[in-house]
């Protein structure tokens, strides 16, 4: 946490790359981005939980139209790629696909405002939780001195969220190859792939070991690296006075397309491998 | 920015989230798209099968159509037909009864003219024998028997 020079360059990059911790060590809580991300989750699921209860097999509203279209092309991009039939398979998509576009999305509000808000907030409510000494600071040095101003809204900035939604995926790329080859199966596939020699069984295990890990791992780290990077481009561009309107404008429009697109890569990577995980090869 | 329990909760979340997607979200809008789809499907051959029907019921009409100009030019082809036989008949019956009313009249005739002439006969022996009594009554006379005689021939 960057204690003095908040509105400094240095302090207010820093400001804008940490999120609001509670807790030590490995057991803190990343709070801005986790209750973000968990919002948005329950917005996803929620808003097409509704659809879904009133979705008539007549003539459908333009929200309904709009969830299907996305319910179709996500259903398209499974059966494209995906040829072993499973239930599960297309709730993973729709879920991964909506949920990181929506985390994406937030990326678009300017990165200034939440966190004065939050900062805000948290000065009328609670001032004591300032931890340094803020005599003679502005009203704006105080909020952003304010340990609530650290709210980051834009989850998939953070590492720990990408690479959590990349351990699930590991979860299930083991779970897969455990439920459509068994134990066994998996076991026999790390150890017998690519060389079918006995004598070769520590070194393919090696190669499979890291051929597995590092697919989630590059999920995560894809998807974090996309953002992050242009998280710290957004926050340059604040720091450039009037001229960022242009520029976080033409920044913003050409994020429209690495939000959707880094969403339907996770997506597609997934289903890819899992599709991997299920057949034999 | 370290790793740390976010990352637990973040899976925990994902795998909350993709439970309730695969309870709650997929199968209803799946089952709305895909019942629709059917929907449209069924619509669409409902509409190829009538389209169809329409072809055959046409058909079968053209065909009926057909049938019964056929059946209308025979019929009127066979009310020709007998009209003019009749027509023939009557010809020949009127014909036929012509001939047999002028056979009939001849016929009446001859019997009539036989009947005359039988007459007539019966008159010439009747008138000859009342002349010959006449002839007899004079005692004969050649001379005056001759004028008699004549006078018969002429009255023959």
């Amino acid at each position: 946490m960057a204690a003095e020079g908040n509105t400094s360059i240095q302090g207010y990059i820093n400001h804008h790359l940490s999120d609001m911790t509670i807790g030590e060590g490995f057991m803190a809580v990343n709070v801005g981005a986790l209750s973000v991300a968990i919002i948005l989750g329950f917005v996803f699921v929620l808003s097409f939980m509704v659809v879904g209860r009133k979705a008539t097999t007549g003539v459908p509203g333009k929200f309904q139209c709009f969830v299907e279209m996305i319910i179709e092309f996500i259903a398209t991009s499974v059966k494209e790629t995906f040829h072993v039939k499973n239930k599960l398979i297309a709730p993973i998509a729709l879920t991964i696909f909506m949920w990181i576009f929506l985390m994406n999305l937030m990326k678009l509000v300017p990165v200034d405002w939440l966190p004065t808000v939050f900062g805000a907030v948290g000065l009328l409510i609670n001032p004591e939780a300032i931890k340094y000494n803020v005599e003679g600071y502005s009203l704006l040095e105080k909020i952003m001195a304010h340990p609530w101003s650290y709210m980051t809204i834009a989850p998939t900035t953070d590492i720990n969220i990408t690479m959590g939604l990349a351990l699930g995926v590991f979860f299930l790329i083991v779970g897969y190859s455990i439920a459509f080859k068994g134990v066994g199966g998996f076991l026999k596939e790390l150890s017998f792939t690519p060389f079918n020699h006995w004598a070769l069984v520590p070194f393919n295990l090696v190669l499979e070991l890291v051929t597995l890990i590092s697919k989630p791992v590059s999920l995560g780290l894809r998807l974090f690296g996309n953002l992050y990077a242009g998280e710290v481009i957004f926050i340059l561009i604040a720091l450039v006075g009037l001229y960022q309107l242009p520029l976080h404008f033409a920044w913003a429009v050409f994020h429209i397309l690495v939000i959707v697109l880094q969403a339907f890569l996770f997506m597609m990577l997934t289903i890819v491998y899992l599709s991997m995980a299920a057949e034999d090869h | 920015m370290d790793i740390n329990f976010t990352l637990i909760g973040q899976s925990i979340a994902f795998a909350f989230f993709v439970w309730f997607t695969m309870k709650f979200v997929w199968p209803p809008l799946n089952n709305a798209i895909e019942e629709r789809q059917k929907k449209i499907a069924d619509g669409l051959a409902a509409s190829e099968q009538a389209n169809q029907d329409l072809e055959v019921a046409r058909a079968k009409a053209d065909e009926e159509l057909k049938a019964a100009k056929l059946q209308a030019a025979e019929l009127i082809d066979q009310a020709k037909k007998r009209a003019a036989k009749l027509v023939e008949d009557e010809t020949q019956r009127g014909h036929a009864e012509r001939e047999k009313i002028i056979a009939s009249g001849y016929a009446e005739v001859e019997a009539e003219r036989a009947r005359v002439r039988e007459e007539l006969r019966k008159q010439v022996a009747f008138l000859a024998i009342a002349g010959a009594e006449k002839i007899i009554e004079r005692e004969v006379d050649a001379q005056k028997q001759s004028d008699i005689v004549e006078k018969l021939v002429a009255e023959l």
